[in-house]
């Protein structure tokens, strides 16, 4: 079968770097980053620049600049999108590349891939009203709409095999331990 | 490969730490029969010629029926003789056991895939009160206290003795990663009987995508059971086993933490086996078969529950014991060769282990083919492999004696 879908995905990079980082474990070691500037009241900046891998640290040609706040209704001035929004951001994203690069390596055309995410959080557990509720969400609901050169069945396999590769989701459904330090 | 060795007339000798059909013997538990139907246990010289070729072997009937073959070819075996160590021993192999060394040209290595059972690091954090067994030292529910069992693992073994220990009274809970959902019968006939005659069985390890993936690929969730029926997440769910992710990780304070990608986990695993249907579908309309079997269905989805837990408190919930069913790898303690890779598995193509000449492994997950690890997989394999090894052996003649 001739590899004739084009979403603009070099897979032959993809499967080339995991044949690479297969003989090089080191070079699979990565380091992802991101600085956090607090401004004012519940208002952060954060930056992402560089990240380490491939046995080196590695640079881009642009700094991504994000501003994080928390919205009126908690009496904050809303200059940015809520943190946990981020973290649905950040599974929406991951998600929907991994769709686009599965969807390349099997050949099939995507013409539109749309998902909207959805966090369920009772704040008893963050303003401490119920100790037995927790901080994060209770649940998340993503739902796509997906327009392919493909069968329904195959639809569903993309993204069945997007949740199965993507960091993202293995962050949010598997504990991670987390060190936090101070000076 | 003793047969094919021996039609060879190639001097050989069997080395078994104990008898015949050893991990069957010792390492299995009671109730298991053979996943593969009766018919299917073909061998060289050998095929089923008794009166329930569709039946699954007990456990008793599998050591006799591996036994009876070893007697059948006079195979050479050693019985009660432990290798320790083999190692590079100029053009050949030394091979140290607790009965005397030996000295060889060619090694096969048929030491199995599942000699250990795979635990996480975390199992050092199961609470004290809570018995650890494993699906290799699990025998039968007397050995399991009444109350609650947390089985980790829902491929063949864990999703045969979660059904086990909760029809004998326990309250299981199952701890599902990735699995292959499979139906015992499709059409009418056995699933075996579907993968043999489709050609799926004999698919070759150079001829798939990606065989590292496919050598990895948990066992498919099949049960020998003598009423045929399907043992998967919905039957299980049907008798009350509750379902969770998979274990992820155990707190120091005895906390299980499940994974939240279950629902991911039956979707991926639901559309497998739609697809290897619609293959077997496939192959049947092309093959004629369509009309001598039962027209197409298909199994209900897996049944998730909506929240399905994320974590349980081991001691509070009442478990009493924790079954890893999570899996095998193979023991190279004793083999001093330069051939492991950095997971500590043989490297090898199709079963020759190019970076040790005259040295092949059997009976390893798609070794060759896909059915490599099945018993009925030992037949071609062998033949190919003592087609190599013989030729190796002349080739390596000259070598030696110059």
């Amino acid at each position: 079968m001739a590899d004739t879908a084009k979403n603009g995905v070099n897979v032959q990079a993809l499967l080339d770097a995991r044949d690479a980082l297969t003989k090089a474990p080191e070079a699979a070691q990565f380091k992802w980053r991101a600085a956090c500037e607090w401004k004012n009241g519940t208002h952060s900046h954060s930056t992402v620049e560089s990240f380490y891998g491939l046995g080196a640290e590695q640079n881009r040609k642009t700094t991504f600049k994000f501003d994080a706040d928390h919205p009126e209704v908690f009496a904050s001035e809303d200059k940015g999108a809520t943190p946990v929004e981020f973290v649905l951001v950040g599974l929406a994203s991951c998600l929907t590349a991994g769709i686009a690069a599965v969807a390349q390596n099997r050949n099939i055309q995507l013409k539109s891939v749309t998902a909207t995410i959805e966090g369920d959080m009772d704040l008893a557990g963050i303003l401490g009203i119920d100790s037995e509720v927790r901080n994060g969400f209770k649940g998340i609901t993503v739902k796509y709409k997906i327009d392919a050169d493909a069968k329904p069945e195959d639809i569903e396999a993309l993204v069945a095999q997007s949740q199965k590769r993507s960091a993202v989701y293995d962050i949010v459904t598997n504990p991670t331990n987390v060190t936090v330090q101070v000076n | 490969m003793s047969r094919c060795l021996a039609e060879r007339s190639i001097d050989h000798v069997l080395l078994e730490r104990g008898e015949v059909a050893q991990s069957w013997r010792t390492e299995r538990w009671d109730s298991l029969r053979l996943l593969t139907p009766n018919w299917q246990s073909r061998l060289p010289g050998f095929s089923y010629a008794g009166s329930d070729p569709d039946g699954y072997r007990t456990l008793p009937e599998i050591v006799a029926f591996i036994s009876g073959y070893a007697k059948s070819i006079s195979a050479p075996v050693r019985t009660h003789t432990t290798v320790t160590s083999v190692r590079s021993d100029g053009a050949g192999y030394l091979v140290r056991t607790d009965r005397g060394d030996w000295r060889c040209r060619s090694i096969v290595i048929a030491s199995g895939a599942c000699n250990i059972a795979r635990i996480p690091s975390f199992a050092a954090h199961v609470p004290p009160s809570v018995a650890a067994l494993t699906a290799q030292s699990y025998r039968n529910p007397g050995q399991v206290a009444d109350g609650g069992v947390l089985v980790v693992g829902a491929s063949s073994s864990g999703t045969q003795i979660a059904h086990e220990l909760q029809r004998a009274g326990r309250q299981v809970t199952l701890a599902v990663g990735e699995h292959i959902r499979a139906p015992r019968m499709y059409r009418g006939k056995d699933l075996e009987w579907w993968m043999d005659a489709a050609g799926v069985l004999d698919e070759r390890y150079d001829q798939v995508d990606d065989i590292t993936r496919a050598r990895r690929v948990p066992s498919l969730q099949l049960a020998g059971t003598p009423d045929r029926s399907t043992l998967d997440l919905n039957a299980l769910s049907d008798i009350g086993v509750k379902l969770t992710g998979r274990l992820a990780g155990i707190t120091q304070d005895g906390k299980a933490q499940f994974s939240g990608s279950l629902r991911n986990m039956c979707a991926l695993s639901d559309l497998k086996m739609r697809r290897l249907l619609e293959l077997l579908d496939e192959w049947a309309r092309t093959n004629g078969v369509d009309a001598t079997v039962e027209p197409p269905d298909r199994l209900a989805p897996t049944r998730v529950e909506d929240a399905p837990p994320l974590g349980m408190d081991l001691v509070k919930s009442g478990i009493r014991t924790i079954v890893w069913a999570s899996g095998y790898r193979p023991d190279y303690s004793w083999l001093e060769l330069p051939v492991l890779d950095r997971k500590g598995y043989v490297t090898h193509d199709g079963g020759v282990v190019s970076e040790a000449p005259g040295v092949y492994l059997m009976g390893m997950q798609f070794l060759r083919r896909r059915k490599s690890a099945l018993i009925d997989g030992a037949a071609d394999d062998a033949r190919d492999l003592s087609t190599h090894l013989a030729a190796y052996l002349d080739g390596a003649a000259p070598r030696l004696s110059a």
